[in-house]
């Protein structure tokens, strides 16, 4: 039998929280499972510093891969096979693009690739087409294989159907980590009906759409995908762990470039200072591997940086106050100068976040060809773009709300043993 | 501190006015593969390279004040025009870009129509494919827009002289 239809003897299964099991009978997903590349993903959290705030967001990229996989799983087996506009003989290809699309994923990717300038899907394709043992399972399958899933994820493959199932603004992408995210943060918003929005997701030539019958299914969808963020996703607590995590990557990779002697050399890091990172250097890079080096930086001697570190691992986060650009402009600047003169660096110790700063998207109508919205097919074969036909997306998608916040490291400023009237200046601008 | 809303902020003061959410992207787009030091992430969608990250970017500029945004009815949908607003002027005042060669690119690229533009932004993504099998992508991806090979071409004689004018040759 050809490697790409090899069946499992016995079907695996994995025992799963959100969709209960995790169905493995193809023999390929079995062996891209069992590589060290995919097995990497176990030590990469989904959630980044979201740990911080809710305790049980440890969950990881390997979870979620998992449960993408499944949720493709079930669309095309259950829901596509044997509809005349789904073509079986990509079956293998999506299951793979599903399972692979997070495989470049870095250790708390967000943060990582701002200071570092890195594109995690960059790192995906080069997983998939470099010299790795993902890449020779998938050549198995047939030499140009790799390169059809790393179009996939890229959404660059002409085979837009696929593509739109893996990502689009109805996937199994979103409709896994909202579900697995809510699940392991322990809120209740991300709750949505995704048997039945499955049951009324049909293949067109270029996209999934909804039946008409299915509105409400994806109205919750979408509800849920929008508390999510708020509460989630843009949490004020877990943005300041991930202000201070880029501040101490940002800080080691300006002490490195200023030629400062580390007392522990960094040598995970020293291709990504230099900004020449290739696969292997990425690869061994894991969250566990940052967190040690944190955990031992809190020993050096430059104050900047093993106070953040102590900070992010000891969970002395800091401060903050909401900001509006607009109307405080100004008073950044002073705030600026103060900290400045009160001995505390702005660079590292005052900092404007902002939403856009983050890797969340809302829903959007898809106006001026954007981007792909959800379409709903209607009952006389006609397709309506969903914000059109319900008031509750309509409500919520065209509806600008954006947020910044002021992060300041509140201990130090109360502390008055020094420039106390430069403090206490500080104090009455951010009203503390 | 919101140096890159002021990046964003001094690419739209320095083209006068940009109409189209498309032809903001895929300016931006260009611009960040001339090597300016745009930071938004693009990812190609069904019409090319699109960055949300510059979507949002663009809805807290206007939140702020300091980007006005007019909306206006064009045929079945509607358009939007960019501007700078006095505020967002007097910020960037405060907080200055040096951008050299960006006014230049930017101007020559608003002269440009978005189809145009697409397709530039396209090609450009695909800078790592030999041409032949970017003309393909272009073919089959872009099948929509039905470009036709001379286009292509033009669009690459467009590039190697945006390269030059933004000093990369």
């Amino acid at each position: 039998m050809v490697y790409s239809a090899e069946k499992l003897s016995e079907e695996k299964v994995f025992k799963d929280p959100v969709h209960r099991y995790v169905h493995v009978r193809d023999k390929v997903i079995w062996d891209l499972i069992g590589t060290k590349e995919f097995q990497r993903l176990r030590r990469i959290k989904q959630l980044g510093t979201t740990f911080l705030t809710f305790h049980g967001a440890e969950h990881s990229r390997f979870n979620h891969s998992l449960g993408v996989y499944e949720i493709v799983r079930r669309i095309i087996d259950d829901v596509f096979a044997g509809r005349p506009e789904w073509n079986d003989s990509d079956r293998l290809l999506t299951l793979c693009s599903a399972l692979l699309h997070d495989l470049g994923h870095g250790p708390f990717s967000h943060s990582f690739e701002k200071v570092f300038q890195l594109d995690h899907e960059d790192f995906t394709r080069a997983i998939i087409l470099g010299d790795t043992e993902v890449n020779k399972v998938l050549t198995k399958v047939s030499p140009d294989f790799p390169a059809k899933v790393a179009e996939v994820i890229a959404k660059t493959s002409e085979k837009k159907l696929v593509v739109s199932l893996i990502s689009s603004q109805i996937d199994a992408d979103r409709m896994d980590y909202l579900q697995r995210d809510a699940y392991f943060t322990g809120v209740s918003y991300g709750q949505f009906d995704m048997e039945r929005i499955l049951r009324v997701m049909r293949p067109r030539e270029d996209q999934v759409v909804i039946k008409q019958s299915g509105m409400h299914a994806v109205e919750d969808y979408i509800m849920s995908r929008y508390q999510m963020y708020w509460q989630v996703y843009f949490h004020p607590v877990s943005r300041s762990a991930e202000v201070i995590l880029s501040r101490i990557l940002h800080r080691a990779k300006d002490l490195f470039n200023e030629g400062y002697l580390f007392k522990y050399p960094p040598h995970h890091f020293f291709s990504f200072f230099k900004e020449k990172v290739d696969v292997e250097d990425y690869l061994k890079l894991d969250e566990a591997v940052i967190v040690y080096y944190f955990q031992i930086w809190q020993e050096e001697s430059d104050f900047i940086l093993s106070d953040l570190c102590s900070r992010f691992i000891n969970r002395n986060l800091f401060k903050f106050v909401e900001f509006d650009p607009a109307k405080e402009y100004k008073k950044l600047g002073e705030l600026t100068s103060l900290f400045k003169k009160a001995g505390i660096d702005p660079e590292y110790y005052l900092v404007v976040d902002s939403s856009s700063d983050l890797p969340y998207d809302f829903y959007r109508p898809g106006e001026e060809e954007e981007r792909l919205p959800i379409h709903l097919l209607m009952k006389n074969g006609e397709l309506r773009e969903l914000s059109r036909e319900s008031e509750i997306v309509d409500a919520i998608s065209g509806k600008r709300r954006t947020d910044h916040k002021l992060y300041f490291p509140a201990d130090l400023i109360h502390d008055e043993t020094n420039k106390k009237n430069m403090k206490k200046q500080i104090k009455t601008l951010l009203e503390i | 501190m919101l140096n890159d809303h002021a990046k964003l902020m001094n690419a739209i003061l320095v083209s006068g006015e940009i109409v189209g959410r498309k032809r903001l992207q895929k300016m931006i787009f260009i611009a960040k593969k001339l090597s300016f030091s745009f930071q938004e992430k693009f990812q190609f969608h069904f019409y090319g390279p699109y960055s949300e990250e510059l979507t949002l970017r663009v809805e807290e500029l206007c939140n702020m004040g300091f980007l006005d945004e007019i909306r206006e009815k064009k045929g079945g949908y509607y358009q939007y025009r960019y501007t700078l607003t006095e505020p967002g002027k007097e910020f960037l005042s405060l907080n200055k870009i040096e951008m050299p060669f960006l006014q230049d690119c930017l101007q020559d690229m608003n002269t440009k129509n978005a189809r145009f533009l697409e397709l530039v932004s396209t090609v450009l993504y695909f800078d790592n494919l030999p041409k032949s099998e970017v003309v393909n992508k272009v073919f089959t991806l872009k099948s929509s827009q039905h470009y036709i090979e001379e286009e292509i071409n033009e669009a690459y004689l467009y590039i190697e002289s945006i390269k030059e004018k933004a000093k990369l040759q």
